[in-house]
């Protein structure tokens, strides 16, 4: 029996969401709408009586607020109607909630077929139905997860009320197929292509010859009843824990790779020669001067452990989600956030989640030209990612630490959707190590969380391949933060009493993923997928075992515990169940009932895929320089402020919760009027102590276009920057790399694979000499390798991207700074050397789109240029080091470090974030004797920074700094103007109304 | 009075009045989507009581020995209980209705003291316990409506506290800074006649105000466009008592967003000033005995 109830607004109360709706359609759809009022609506599949389905009404109707009703509610009239509801299959989490709720108002359980299906009604005045058409479909539903059903008043005046629901027809369990591989080439690449495996040629050969050569000589293979083909369990598990996502194949690859016409060298492993080569070289240089290690645990768990105190150590890790983002941008976006959330937590024995952070590389959101077909406006992406986030983060009780945003039209191929999150791990956990997990043969393997659907079947193959026109909706999940944060509330609980050996996180290739990591360490396991709980029937084994399906854990339970882990879990209304147990026979063995499905040697699962072997080539590139640059510098930087990548996104940023927990110190947005975004920020770990964390990232894929060696030092230098403006110390900054790439493998579709691939080489040689130099050790990271679209025939990929996010610590949050200059009077300083570095500059793009340049699709923006920032740290590592020292004497009141912009636009935010003016002259300014006036103004020169401090201070400062480069540029006024001269002459001369003004303008009507 | 019995508790020699704080028992809710369980009990901590974190489903099935009646202080925390699904504060409520009510209301008429903070404020409003006019802590007569300008927006505001105010929670206070958190803090009451009420009963404990110090319906000062500048109210006996900015999150100096400007020109406070409502509310238990 399916029940519906309505639920409106009050007649003559405001609709905010409506108003919202409405005001998009304007603004986005260009459609001069005159009212938009909206209603929920529930289908309760379920049997209740008329009197049970009154009371439910009653119960939902919130009596100030709303009108509800059975069936309709009846007031007035509206032009067209639109309802919006998910797709079978889709998670619903607010029906979730409102089944929690029909039972509690009933006092009674509903069976386990009773379902909430929800949908929103949008009730529109002044459109047509063409018009409703495109709001139904370009606004409000993405037809990838959701139908719209468009009906005038009219009609829906003379119709009964609308009964039906979005329900998976389910049936019965399809039959477990074995794969035939014995054909051609060809047929074992149509197979891989078909069945979204993502396997090579040279993969898919070597599965083949592995199943013939065990189907003889592995007994236990013929006696569960399987022969010489592998089952479609086996094979698609094989493809999970091989794919790029799961696998880093190019990372690994063996890479012959060669610098113009010079000699081959050959690389074994990038990531083992730079990026974990450079943690332990950084390790054993602590080690060597006779310090203690700080490292916890680096690489092999899902997130990266560092030490902090006696009672924690903090964990950090980011992911990407962005393919998913692109298909559905708030499902992909949520999912995103509330994933990497299972990263920490499935650290060690698990670790408390502490902080997110969260970056994004959009396309403009004002992009007017081509849109090939399949993609969604950048706009559509960007609100529905950040609302992802937001909600995500929000409702998990997260707050965020740092969130960015950059922008570049060759991220209309793909989005890059970055989310992180910051963690304390336990040091000690039921008196042993709380990074080590210890699943034994025996312990029970056990499922936490939600139910299993086909959402998200092959994420991790399809995240390894490029978007096109097939790729599949069924890839996309949708978060549900709630039944998340129950579960983490359990699991804390579980964990404090010691219930569990071991957890990790289903994300990627799901339970085959997670069951496949965690019985390395015993040796194997045995699990029975009919034990695993279903949203709904009709699942093939090899899609339960690998569906994707969110907020779940998997952890290894002692026999003598199961029943208290699963006696809690129930009293917690948390779903727990025990699906088979881990073994130390060798063997993962999945069976459904009493049939063996899968029979795989761990051996070969995790070890048996065939190395890469790739080559790179690089010839350095060249770029245009602008002819024409302008004389009128002060309106340069006004308009350098409003640009997408320079002006504030508070706008958004607001929406998301930044003090949750109630530890940050230093927030996000600083300076009188909280409007400037930090430098990095600073949080507390734990109640009762004064030891901070500090958050900064680098970011800068502009570069890449002229070199990514440049780009990677570049980048890792700025995340260091920050930290040192906000007063971390030096010897305890980590890094993670996160690389996202265009596909740097040649082939027919990629034929400048071989150059792609010498950019990751050289990013990876930057970031290891920086990070090495710094004393900067990465404790994780992850890649993402096809970020492009072929979308109508246009190929698009992004500009080589590594986004460096870094976690420092400070002894004493109390001497942490902040950017923004404090009194009238003090002195400003500006460090380090200026030099020609306009290459990729803010600047230059900004010179390229004032003559109405724009990039073709795929291409950077004009002027590239040619000198891109590079990083000499025998002049930085001094220099930061006696910076240090002078923050830790309290010599400073304020520090910025000038990135995007350069020194014109840091100095213009200090101003800002002071609410007071600078009186500003270059002429000692280091390096900047032989620039251009612009060129002083806005190059992105590396290792620079802007600091205050009271007068009385200035001698002892400038002792502290001896050998280093420095001028005493300026004063602190109380007049608020940003004045910037040079020989005499004034470059820039702005007040801080018209500063502000443009500061904030950027983005307003995005 | 009340009052007095807070001033002499306060004149207490220290080792006393910290005994007395420390008999305070406060029961901090959390679970089910609930998210500032800690830092709530942590600030009680910080003023001297004795505040435990009690899972709400405990309280329910009554198997976990916490009960109710054991507590001097209810406290309804922040968060998105059941993510705010059908309206923030809703499926918790309800839950608390059904099964949990008829003890709170005891609790209450035996002098309990409450304390609501956006979510938790959203669920008391939805419950009943605010305005509770009349000693009726059942019947609901406003509602926290989405903010006028939709979605969830994290900014510091101003409040001004109502001096002639029964709430027992905001005496002392003139003027405080906190941040507000939310998506759905617009107070709409049943009727206007409920609004008038409140005010005439000075049930309008705090208010937002500009930078001038007054009342304001404009965004950002006032976040949501609650009728009078509404931020939170307080039963007729000043006991109960929730709002939707966060005291919970000024707990320490340097919590404020100017923490650092202020450091530099010396008016940096000794104590976050969130805490003289939490110190408050404990005062008043104790001096309740």
């Amino acid at each position: 029996m399916i029940h519906r109830i309505e639920i409106a607004i009050r007649k003559g109360l405001p609709d905010p969401r409506g108003k919202h709706v409405a005001a998009r359609v304007r603004d986005f759809l260009d459609i001069p709408i005159t009212a938009v009022r909206t209603r929920d609506v529930y289908h309760l599949e379920a049997d209740l009586s008329d009197d049970e389905v009154a009371r439910v009404v009653g119960e939902f109707t919130d009596p100030v607020l709303n009108v509800g009703a059975a069936g309709r509610v009846d007031d007035g009239s509206f032009e067209i109607a639109i309802t919006v509801a998910y797709k079978p299959g889709v998670a619903d989490p607010v029906g979730k909630s409102a089944r929690v709720a029909i039972q509690d108002t009933l006092g009674r359980t509903l069976g386990d077929e009773a379902a909430v299906y929800t949908s929103v009604m949008y009730l529109l005045d002044g459109v047509d139905r063409p018009e409703a058409e495109r709001i139904a479909f370009e606004l409000l539903a993405n037809s990838v997860i959701q139908t719209a059903r468009v009906v005038p008043f009219d009609e829906w005046k003379g119709s009964e009320p609308d009964l039906s629901i979005p329900k998976v027809a389910g049936g019965e369990t399809p039959e477990v197929l074995n794969v035939d591989l014995m054909g051609t080439d060809d047929e074992l690449l149509k197979i891989s292509r078909e069945g979204m495996l993502a396997l090579s040629l040279q993969e898919m050969q070597t599965i083949r010859d592995h199943f013939i050569d065990v189907a003889e000589k592995e007994p236990r293979r013929r006696q569960a009843g399987l022969g010489s083909d592998p089952t479609d369990v086996e094979l698609e598990c094989l493809a999970q824990t091989w794919s790029e996502h799961c696998k880093h194949k190019i990372f690994n690859a063996t890479i012959d790779y060669r610098e113009q016409d010079g000699p081959v060298e050959t690389l074994r492993s990038i990531f083992k020669t730079y990026i974990r080569g450079a943690t332990e070289d950084v390790d054993s240089q602590v080690v060597e001067q006779g310090g203690r290690s700080w490292l916890v645990s680096v690489f092999h768990d899902n997130a990266g452990v560092v030490t902090f105190d006696d009672e924690i150590h903090l964990v950090y890790k980011v992911e990407t989600h962005n393919s998913p983002s692109a298909l559905d941008p708030y499902g992909g976006a949520i999912t995103g956030i509330v994933g990497v959330n299972r990263d920490p937590f499935g650290t060690g024995r698990g670790a408390d989640l502490l902080s997110n952070v969260w970056g994004y590389c959009f396309a403009s959101p004002f992009y007017e030209g081509e849109l090939p077909k399949g993609l969604l406006h950048p706009k559509r992406i960007r609100d529905g990612v950040h609302l992802g986030v937001i909600d995500g983060g929000n409702q998990s009780g997260i707050p965020y630490g740092r969130g960015w945003e950059i922008f570049d039209s060759r991220y209309l191929g793909k989005p890059l959707v970055f989310c992180g999150t910051v963690g304390s791990l336990p040091v000690t956990i039921d008196g042993s190590p709380g990074e080590e997990k210890y699943p034994r043969p025996g312990d029970a393997v056990v499922m936490v969380g939600g139910r299993i659907g086909a959402d998200g079947i092959h994420g991790a193959t399809f995240s390894s391949a490029a978007l096109d026109e097939s790729s599949p909706a069924q890839a996309v999940q949708i978060g549900d933060p709630i039944t998340q944060k129950m579960m983490f509330d359990f699991l804390l609980e579980a964990r404090r009493l010691g219930l569990y050996s071991a957890i990790t996180d289903n994300g990627a290739g799901g339970l085959s993923s997670s069951v496949g990591e965690m019985a390395q360490t015993p040796g194997g396991a045995r699990l029975d997928l009919e034990k695993a709980p279903l949203k709904y029937a009709g699942l093939a084994p090899w899609e339960i075992f690998l569906s994707e399906a969110q907020e779940r854990m998997t952890l290894a339970v002692p026999p003598a515990l199961v029943e208290d882990f699963l006696a809690l879990a129930a009293r917690r209304e948390v779903e727990a169940n025990v699906l088979g147990e881990f073994t130390d026979d060798g063997f993962l063995q999945v069976t459904f009932g009493e049939e063996t499905v899968a029979l795989l040697e761990m051996d070969f699962l995790h070890d048996g895929a065939p190395d890469l072997e790739l080559r790179a080539h690089w010839v350095p590139p060249t770029f245009e320089e602008p002819a024409d640059r302008p004389p009128d510098l002060n309106n340069t930087l006004l308009d350098l402020l409003a640009r997408l990548n320079l002006c504030s996104n508070e706008k958004k940023a607001r929406h998301y919760d930044h003090e949750v927990k109630s530890l940050s110190v230093i927030k996000p947005w600083v300076g009188v009027h909280a409007d400037v975004p930090a430098e990095a920020t600073v949080s507390l770990a734990r109640h009762g102590s004064l030891r901070g964390f500090v958050l900064s990232e680098g970011i800068n894929p502009y570069i890449s276009d002229l070199d990514t060696w440049a780009m990677a030092s570049t980048v890792l230098d700025e995340a260091v920057r920050r930290q040192l403006c906000a007063g971390a110390r030096l010897d305890r900054i980590a890094a993670l790399d996160n690389f996202c790439w265009p596909d740097p493998v040649r082939s027919e579709t990629t034929p400048d694979g071989e150059y792609k691939l010498a950019q990751l080489v050289r990013a990876c040689r930057g970031l290891h000499e920086v990070c090495v130099a710094y004393g900067v050790p990465l404790i994780s990271g992850k890649d993402s390798m096809k970020n492009e679209s072929t979308m109508g025939g246009v190929k698009i990929s992004v500009p080589p991207t590594l986004l460096l996010s870094a976690i420092g610590q400070i002894d004493d949050v109390r001497e942490a700074l902040t950017l923004d200059p404090k009194q009238p009077g003090d002195v400003v300083y500006i460090l380090g050397e200026t030099g020609p570095h306009t290459g990729a500059s803010e600047y230059f793009r900004y010179l390229g789109e004032r003559e109405g340049r724009w990039p073709d699709l795929g291409q950077p923006a004009p002027y590239v240029g040619t000198h891109p920032p590079t990083v000499d740290t025998d002049k930085t590592v001094p220099l930061y080091s006696a910076l240090h020292k002078a923050i830790r004497a309290g010599l400073l009141r304020s520090a910025a470090t000038p990135n995007k912009g350069g020194l014109a636009v840091s100095l213009a935010r200090c101003a800002l974030a002071a609410d007071l003016g600078l009186e500003i002259d270059l002429d000692g300014c280091p390096g900047v004797t032989d620039l251009d006036d612009d060129v002083a103004l806005f190059s992105e020169s590396n290792g620079r920074f802007v600091v205050t401090m009271a007068s009385d201070r200035a001698e002892d400062f400038e002792r502290q700094m001896e050998g280093t480069a420095w001028c005493r540029a300026g004063t602190v006024t109380q007049e608020p103007r940003l004045v910037i001269r040079r020989d005499g002459r004034p470059l820039v001369d702005a007040d801080l109304d018209s500063l502000r003004t443009r500061f904030k303008e950027g983005l307003e009507h995005a | 009075m009340l009052e007095d019995a807070v001033q002499d508790l306060r004149g207490l020699p220290s080792g006393e009045l910290a005994r007395a704080r420390s008999e305070v028992r406060v029961l901090v809710i959390s679970g089910l989507g609930l998210n500032c369980e800690a830092e709530t009990a942590e600030a009680f901590r910080m003023v001297g009581a004795n505040a435990e974190m009690v899972h709400l489903l405990d309280l329910l099935d009554g198997e976990s020995g916490h009960r109710l009646a054991d507590y001097r202080i209810v406290t309804f925390v922040g968060g998105f209980a059941f993510g705010d699904h059908l309206g923030a504060g809703f499926v918790f409520a309800n839950r608390i209705r059904w099964r949990l009510y008829d003890q709170l209301v005891e609790l209450i008429e035996r002098g309990g003291l409450a304390l609501g903070i956006c979510n938790g404020f959203q669920t008391m409003v939805r419950l009943g316990m605010v305005p509770g006019f009349d000693g009726d802590y059942r019947t609901p007569r406003a509602t926290l409506a989405p903010n006028d300008r939709l979605g969830y927006w994290d900014s510091w505001v101003r409040l001004k506290a109502d001096p002639d105010s029964p709430c027992v929670w905001t005496r002392g206070i003139d003027a405080i800074d906190l941040p507000t958190r939310h998506g759905e803090g617009k107070l709409l009451t049943e009727s206007p006649e409920v609004l008038e009420r409140l005010e005439k009963g000075h049930q309008v404990a705090v208010r937002y105000v500009d930078a001038d110090g007054e009342p304001t319906q404009e965004w950002p000062a006032n976040p949501n466009g609650s009728p009078g500048a509404v931020a939170g109210i307080c039963d007729p006996t000043g006991r109960l008592f929730g709002l939707m900015p966060h005291p919970d999150a000024y707990l320490y100096p340097f919590h404020h967003p100017q923490w650092s400007r202020r450091r530099f020109q010396g008016d940096l406070p000794e104590e976050g000033a969130g805490l003289a409502i939490f110190r408050n509310g404990v005062d008043a238990a104790a001096a309740k005995g």
